[in-house]
């Protein structure tokens, strides 16, 4: 569906990597490259027109995003480089002044590294305990186990909405209901699932909230930090600078603005900001419940076609997302890819970040195939018939 | 050497590589070395005894090419000196890069020698090359 609106798509490239970056559709590109040629200033700086008008596009921006998301309160939403800043921020900046000895943290092993590493350095640092929650046989996440695995320790469950290799979906409102009821924070990592399936942060009980605006269609370097007010009234500021003081003086006396500008030193990035709310309007144009539903349909035509095809093996059928993993039997995951390259399809190969999901699913090295809104079938009928010819995957080795 | 030779002889090496396995013997060296893509993942070990590669093994997941310029590598690194295998090192790494080089020292190494054509497997190609280099250089 609306494939004209993705210049790139011209090239005659079959991209099926969205779940490493969205492609952008021109209106996004537009607005970008319209703040340049013509309102390009600083934010919250001039007493000028274009200076005012960045001001009004940039905090429209910020009011945007808590509508797509359903925040209660504008100064909820933080702009920061994207997920992985955002939850390196929540694990630095809150969690490392919250947490004690001895507390536990919820993951799982289908966590991208960027929602495994920072509580790894901060366990280091401060002797937090992560315990992962065993996963299903279908590598999915089940809210039992994820209740088994509660103990009064326990103050933290940090999970992905949708996991980036077998692209399962959480039960994101049942899991939030469960820290509600037992005093727990709940962290969710976003990057998957944001411009894919509605999010609602106050249905679902969520206290902080991480997605990059590059996954939704949205420019690169450009992401949010959602968390609950009070929590971000009390979250350590990492990154200090113009921007973001009330005031400091040579007695060494300063104040901070107030949340959530304190958490957005120096100068941002504007254009990514105003192109992440044209991402925004566009997402909501054509609305989330109808791009969900077109990725499903992909996903189970891809997996009832690729069936149809020798020594393919799939390893995620079953999950709710447009995500798609897979081997050709016997052939490294990069050697497919490339292969795969000779007939301009994209896919990723490699562990995807997921680095301790090797362990769960017995490989350590997929194909991912992430389909969007802008893929359709004809793209996965030259897929299937590229993985046809298997047999010629090395003659183009060198 | 024609392309298909070439294909013939690297699909070879990766079907059924040379010394893939560790040892973990006492007196081996051994390095991972992994590309910054997260894809290739190897570990390479070497025996050294009187300035002279004696034994050379690896193991891990990685393409095809990878894994074949690994077998390749270690088949002629066996029996060399270091001073040698720097050289054939450089000479390959060279090679890769589209730099000058030798042929001469690289024996089956040679064939490779068009792998520069496909950016996105040079870093293959190097990797287990970067594996020796650092066992060598600890010595």
């Amino acid at each position: 569906m609306n494939r004209e609106d993705f210049p790139i798509l011209n090239s005659g490239i079959i991209y099926f990597d969205s779940g490493a970056t969205s492609l952008k559709p021109k209106c996004v590109i537009d607005s970008v490259v319209d703040y340049y040629s013509n309102y390009s200033s600083n934010s919250h700086r001039g007493d000028y027109d274009i200076s005012l008008k960045v001001d009004t596009i940039y905090e429209g921006v910020r009011d945007k995003v808590k509508t797509f998301i359903n925040a209660s309160r504008v100064e909820e939403i933080v702009f920061t480089s994207g997920t992985t800043s955002s939850l390196n921020m929540v694990v630095f900046g809150y969690m490392a002044k919250y947490l004690k000895e001895g507390d536990e943290v919820l993951l799982s092993k289908s966590e991208h590294a960027s929602n495994i590493l920072p509580w790894i350095i901060l366990s280091k640092k401060i002797g937090i305990v992560i315990r992962y929650i065993p996963l299903e046989e279908d590598y999915s996440l089940s809210i039992d186990k994820i209740k088994s695995c509660i103990t009064p320790k326990t103050k933290v469950i940090s999970l992905a909405h949708i996991t980036n290799v077998i692209g399962d979906v959480r039960d994101i409102e049942s899991i939030g209901k469960l820290c509600l009821d037992n005093n727990i924070l709940f962290v969710v990592d976003a990057a998957q699932s944001i411009g894919h399936i509605k999010i609602d942060v106050e249905k679902c009980n969520i206290s902080f909230l991480a997605f990059s605006a590059h996954k939704m269609l949205g420019p690169t370097g450009i992401g949010v930090l959602y968390g609950k007010y009070d929590l971000l009234c009390c979250m350590d500021v990492l990154s200090f600078g113009g921007g973001m003081n009330s005031y400091f003086e040579e007695d060494n006396s300063y104040e901070l603005k107030d949340v959530p500008f304190r958490f957005e030193a120096g100068t941002q990035n504007i254009a990514g900001v105003i192109g992440l709310g044209r991402a925004i309007d566009y997402l909501n144009s054509i609305g989330l419940d109808k791009i969900h539903e077109h990725e499903l349909e992909l996903k189970k035509f891809a997996v009832s076609e690729l069936e149809k095809i020798p020594n393919i093996n799939i390893y995620n059928k079953n999950s709710d997302s447009g995500i798609l993993v897979f081997n050709i039997d016997k052939v490294f995951s990069q050697d497919t890819a490339i292969f795969l390259n000779r007939f301009n399809i994209c896919v990723r190969s490699g562990n995807h970040c997921a680095k301790i999901l090797k362990d769960e699913i017995g490989t350590t090295n997929t194909c991912r195939a992430s389909f969007y809104l802008y893929n359709n079938k004809e793209e996965i009928l030259k897929l299937v018939e590229a993985l046809r010819r298997q047999d010629e995957v090395y003659d183009n080795i060198i | 050497m024609d392309d298909k030779l070439k294909r013939d002889i690297i699909l070879e090496h990766y079907q059924s590589p040379f010394h893939k396995g560790l040892v973990n013997g006492e007196n081996y060296i051994r390095v991972n070395s992994r590309n910054a893509s997260c894809v290739d993942n190897i570990d390479v070990e070497v025996l050294l005894e009187n300035d002279i590669i004696i034994d050379a093994r690896f193991d891990g997941d990685a393409c095809a090419i990878c894994t074949s310029a690994a077998s390749i590598m270690i088949k002629t690194l066996i029996g060399k000196t270091i001073n040698e295998a720097r050289d054939i090192i450089n000479n390959y790494n060279n090679m890769i890069n589209e730099e000058e080089y030798d042929s001469s020292k690289l024996e089956e190494l040679n064939v490779y020698d068009t792998v520069y054509k496909q950016p996105n497997r040079k870093n293959c190609a190097l990797l287990p090359f970067r594996a020796v280099g650092e066992i060598l250089d600890k010595k």
